[in-house]
């Protein structure tokens, strides 16, 4: 490989290291000293972390109750552990539903594959709010599928489908099922089919094959549909707010009404704070095998 | 396509002489631009109205709505909302923001329909705001039960249709669970309705008389179907619901949705024997409003008596604007449940703000109650 210059390789680097300082670290900061001041009545509505003293000095007033109020009442972290594992179940079924979905696609005839791929981007055409409303419309008690259970005479009364963890489920599966099989997709188009007729000649059936040769290394593939999934799952308010019923105290949820009801911006803030650092680990952990599995290729 | 270099140094020249017009000291008349950006609340005005208003001033309306005043104080407690004109309810919020100095006194020079006020109403609105110097009452109303009593009567034959015990008594919320309770959810009304239900003050803030509240909550949580506010109205006017807890407007505009889909259902509004919560909607302009002078305008503009009447025909919410009653269609001003009698009053309450650590109590609660853990 040839030698290039530093100065052109360091601006290549500066650029996403730019964006991410802008756009992630700059707001981080804020919303982290936000954290740590202290509610007010006021615009905005809490009081400054630095003030000047009246002997001239910086005074900084760190307020770290936010952070002892989350660890102490059980409630914030009841819905932290809730909202880990809505979201870890949604990020299974997706992978079981889009890994068949990625397999077939990247298994059919290329001509048809762009076909297939639009199909899976195509909900995406419209409006997300709008498909979730959809859903509502299906769901509800006097909706598309209650009116034809009803009317096929299999139920006498319409079942309770909207507002239960199954149709917040539904939701998150739904929306969420591309970005599973994308990530999916590109990585098992990869694979070369000679591997699994060397598989084969070696005596392997197409089912240990799959196991030996496939999944292994649509590993990074998984994880990173994984994560697509997760990820933005956990910190989810409109489908729970939508869909998912009263109990579906997500930590989305817990944050805005901390945010809007209380106008408590600091443990709203603290609440992010929290939430990003219990997502940062696992996504580093995520991160680190995915490295290992890059390697073991 | 490539443009051609005479024409693009032309257009170079155009924007930078719009730049020096733009730069140049305005006259005062044309300092604020011909808009009026306001901030209300879903299904809340005769659109009707505005249209008119663009078409004798001049001035665009950007209408904008919010459907809790969470999400209204939210927004300007961050500051620079770009709003011109916020309705904010009497209590806590309209109180609150102006503790927090997020509204500007209005100039009663501007507002010369100010006389057509019912004084006695803005004299109740004084307790929020004291000398009546941020706002006008846009609308008001009370907060009780939206009932389909043909659904109830099926499922509860004996529950008492004019009483909070019909939603509060778990011997009838259960039963009428069966046809679908909803539950506002907004705390700020629900826990002074349920400390006067239970003939405590509403603006207590003890630990034990919110403990109560929660034991009430609670003994009906299992038999509330959802949560919801603005859907409220959807919900009863189509049957999915045959209680809830509702702005009297609301259950109102619910029974006239119901009645013009023709579905059979019957809805109609019931402020409780045991007393029902007051509260007036206020005109208000915050402090950083960007067209105060269009702002003035607007509000001057609701406050004539033709356009009051609109509005009430529009939404059943009554007004404070007593010379809108000729204009007001006969069957609403005769409903005792959008224009209550002088003896009404003596039943309905109104509350206070309360301090931040009696909130965060309460919305600790709430979120207890919502998630029936």
């Amino acid at each position: 490989m040839r030698w290039r210059a530093p100065s052109s390789r360091a601006l290549v680097l500066a650029l996403p290291f730019l964006w991410l300082g802008l756009f992630f670290l700059a707001p981080f900061l804020i919303v982290a000293k936000i954290a740590v001041s202290e509610a007010a009545l006021g615009i905005p509505p809490y009081a400054p972390v630095a003030r000047w003293t009246d002997q001239g000095a910086l005074a900084l007033v760190l307020n770290l109750e936010n952070f002892t109020l989350l660890i102490e009442d059980s409630f914030y972290l009841d819905a932290y552990l809730r909202s880990v594992r809505v979201a870890g179940i949604s990020a299974l079924i997706c992978l079981l539903l889009g890994y068949p979905m990625a397999y077939a696609i990247a298994r059919a005839p290329e001509a048809r594959r762009n076909v297939l791929l639009l199909l899976v981007i195509l909900p995406f055409w419209t409006s997300f709010l709008l498909r979730i409303m959809a859903w509502i419309g299906l769901l509800a008690d006097n909706g598309v599928i209650n009116n034809i259970l009803l009317a096929l005479g299999i139920v006498s009364e319409p079942v309770r489908l909207l507002y239960t963890d199954a149709a917040l489920y539904l939701g998150i599966v739904y929306c969420y099922l591309p970005f599973m099989v994308l990530p999916l997709y590109a990585n098992l188009v990869k694979l070369d089919p000679v591997l699994l007729e060397a598989a084969s000649d070696l005596g392997a059936r197409p089912w240990r094959a799959f196991l030996a040769v496939t999944l292994p290394l649509s590993l990074p593939g998984i994880l990173a549909g994984t994560m697509l999934v997760f990820i933005p799952a956990v910190g989810e308010f409109v489908i729970p707010e939508l869909l998912g019923g009263p109990d579906a105290q997500l930590i989305g949820r817990v944050l805005w009404t901390e945010f809007f009801t209380n106008r408590d911006w600091p443990m709203a803030s603290a609440l992010a704070v929290v939430l990003l650092l219990l997502l940062v680990l696992p996504i580093a952990w995520f991160q680190h095998l995915q490295g290992r599995a890059t390697e073991g290729r | 396509m490539t443009m051609h270099a005479p024409a693009l140094r032309r257009l170079l020249l155009g924007a930078i002489a719009a730049f020096a017009v733009a730069c140049m000291p305005a006259a005062p008349a044309a300092a604020q631009s011909q808009t009026v950006n306001v901030y209300n609340w879903n299904d809340y005005i005769d659109p009707e109205v505005l249209e008119r208003f663009t078409r004798e001033t001049g001035i665009a309306v950007r209408y904008d709505v919010f459907d809790s005043l969470e999400t209204l104080e939210a927004k300007l407690l961050a500051g620079r909302s770009g709003y011109d004109i916020v309705v904010p309810t009497n209590e806590p919020s309209f109180s609150r923001l102006i503790a927090a100095g997020a509204l500007q006194p209005l100039d009663r020079a501007k507002i010369p329909n100010w006389g057509n006020l019912d004084a006695t109403l803005m004299q109740r609105l004084d307790a929020s705001d004291q000398g009546n110097r941020h706002g006008v009452i846009y609308l008001w109303g009370t907060i009780g039960l939206g009932i389909n009593a043909a659904r109830i009567r099926e499922v509860a034959p004996d529950a008492p249709l004019d009483s909070w015990d019909l939603l509060f008594k778990p011997e009838h919320a259960s039963r009428i669970a069966r046809c679908g309770i909803v539950m506002m959810d907004s705390q700020i009304d629900v826990l002074p309705t349920v400390l006067r239900y239970l003939g405590i003050d509403p603006n207590s803030t003890a630990e034990a008389d919110l403990r109560r509240v929660e034991q009430t909550l609670m003994a009906i949580r299992p038999h509330i179907r959802t949560f919801s506010t603005g859907g409220a109205i959807e919900l009863l006017a189509t049957g999915q619901a045959c209680l809830a807890f509702a702005y009297s407007g609301d259950a109102i505009q619910a029974a006239d949705r119901a009645k013009e889909a023709g579905q059979g259902v019957e809805v109609r509004y019931v402020a409780p024997k045991e007393g029902a919560q007051l509260w007036f909607d206020v005109l208000a302009i915050p402090r950083d409003a960007p067209n105060r002078d269009n702002a003035h305008r607007l509000i001057n503009f609701l406050l004539q008596p033709e356009v009051m009447a609109a509005i009430t025909n529009e939404v059943h919410y009554p007004n404070a604007v007593p010379a809108s009653k000729p204009g007001i269609d006969p069957d609403i001003l005769a409903d005792r449940n959008v224009y209550p009698a002088e003896e009404d009053f003596a039943r309905f309450f109104t509350v206070r703000a309360v301090p931040q650590a009696a909130e965060r109590a309460r919305s600790r609660m709430w979120a207890r109650f919502k998630a029936g853990r």
